[in-house]
């Protein structure tokens, strides 16, 4: 397998209709681990998050694989904070990137029952996917970004309006994920969350990196005062 | 009163007795509407999925003028389609006009516009849903299209619904293009209007009855096999 990693962001900056959305950024994603991306709303996570996976448009800087772009681009999935599904059945939902990619039949319809077993849906793969409850959709949209096998694996806030349980099988997902190889980045709200799975964390404020680090120091001793307010909970504007 | 009840018997014993002059201009004005619907669907499914997921210079414009399109009196297409296609016209050496060919040129004219409309609404919803999970997976334009078309099919259908519910209730422009000729072009409506014309009521309501008959069961039809409204499909 190529390795499309590291991704180095170089002065990276989004303006939308003269407004700075994020920028200037900098930072470079490892080969492992599961990287945290914190911030209040509007801080620019999600910017961000679309930026590393190249489906927004930088206005300045430069975002860096270890390959071309285009190679890059098949080795990544994103999974959206309200899934989007196709209106298909929960089998055809997971098939479709792999139909997109010229997949071999057989090899298609092994991985998709893998697939189905892993996220507990083998039971419902004639149903609608736009009929599942939230947490199967969610579940669903993170085993169709799975089955790629994607190098790297983007997420916006994946557990945002699911319960405990949910969150939980979507947490023991990522996290045989993580051990099976692939890289995550993802954003999120939920602090508790973060502290879980985080091998490393960024702190977003203004659009800007404000601190970041690996999560035993990240977490234990922040070192800004706006880090140290958003743990305890104050309100950062 | 009494007209309606004799035009409803009158329907009943010529649908009974399967009366051959009935059946042929059904079976006319089937097959002119569904010739019709075929191509004016040929072209309008694909031209409005275009529209809706690509951007270009004109798209506002176009898209304003297939609106008004979807207005488009049939007297004033028959009109023209008959002056095209008239002895002296530029088409006129092909010796189409008052041939069931003319009717369907005048009737993909009237309904392409409606169905290409229909599709562009659908479909720009569903793009908008799609958008960003098909960029995301690195889709082509052409995978784009196709899993448009696939997963909105059941709007498509309404759309193409749309256009046969214009077309076999249309008149005027049949009536100019096609001329209304007995055993030749003579269709459910322009029977319609021509009884009408002769004062013979019973006999036009009971091809009216007839004519309603066959938009419904064709709609009931083309629903149950494509499946649509199934309980847990909508």
């Amino acid at each position: 397998m190529t390795n499309i990693l590291p991704l180095n962001l170089k002065d990276v900056m989004v303006k939308r209709r003269g407004k700075r959305l994020i920028g200037p950024v900098s930072t470079k994603l490892g080969n492992t681990g599961i990287t945290m991306i914190l911030g209040p709303n509007g801080s620019g996570k999600t910017t961000l998050l679309k930026v590393m996976h190249g489906v927004e448009r930088v206005s300045a800087g430069q975002v860096q694989w270890a390959v071309p772009d285009h190679e890059a681009q098949h080795h990544q999935s994103y999974v959206f904070q309200s899934p989007i599904m196709l209106r298909r059945s929960v089998i055809d939902n997971l098939r479709y990137p792999l139909q997109l990619h010229g997949t071999p039949k057989a090899e298609q319809e092994a991985r998709v029952s893998e697939w189905a077993r892993k996220i507990g849906l083998e039971d419902h793969l004639s149903v609608q996917a736009t009929r599942l409850s939230g947490g199967e959709k969610q579940r669903l949209a993170l085993g169709r970004a799975l089955i790629r096998r994607p190098e790297v694996l983007f997420l916006d806030e994946p557990c945002a309006n699911l319960d405990g349980a949910s969150t939980r099988d979507i947490e023991t997902l990522l996290l045989e994920a993580h051990a099976a190889g692939t890289r995550i980045v993802m954003t999120t709200h939920n602090i508790g969350q973060a502290k879980r799975l985080a091998t490393d964390a960024i702190f977003l404020l203004h659009g800007e990196i404000w601190e970041s680090g690996p999560s035993a120091r990240f977490f234990d001793a922040p070192e800004t005062p706006e880090l140290q307010a958003f743990f305890r909970g104050d309100i950062i504007a | 009163m009494s007209d309606i009840v004799e035009g409803l018997t009158a329907a009943f014993w010529l649908v009974i007795s399967l009366d051959p002059e009935l059946l042929e201009i059904s079976l006319r004005s089937l097959q002119v509407t569904l010739t019709s619907l075929v191509i004016a669907s040929a072209i309008a499914l694909p031209f409005g999925t275009f529209l809706a997921i690509r951007r270009f210079r004109y798209r506002r414009l176009t898209i304003s003028v297939l609106n008004a399109l979807m207005g488009l009196p049939p007297v004033v297409v028959g009109l023209i389609v008959y002056i095209l296609l008239s002895r002296s016209g530029p088409f006129g050496v092909l010796g189409l006009l008052f041939t069931p060919t003319a009717m369907v040129i005048a009737q993909v004219i009237i309904i392409t516009p409606l169905i290409a409309s229909i599709t562009h609404q659908a479909m720009r919803e569903l793009w908008a849903e799609y958008h960003d999970l098909l960029i995301s997976l690195n889709t082509s334009q052409w995978q784009r299209i196709k899993t448009l078309i696939w997963d909105g099919r059941r709007n498509l259908l309404t759309a193409s619904l749309a256009g046969f519910g214009r077309g076999i209730g249309e008149v005027g422009a049949i009536m100019i293009v096609g001329g209304n000729i007995d055993n030749a072009t003579r269709v459910l409506t322009t029977a319609i209007a021509l009884e009408t014309g002769k004062g013979d009521f019973a006999l036009a309501l009971a091809l009216g009855f007839v004519l309603i008959a066959l938009a419904i069961s064709v709609n009931i039809a083309i629903h149950s096999l494509s499946r649509t409204e199934r309980e847990g499909r909508w």
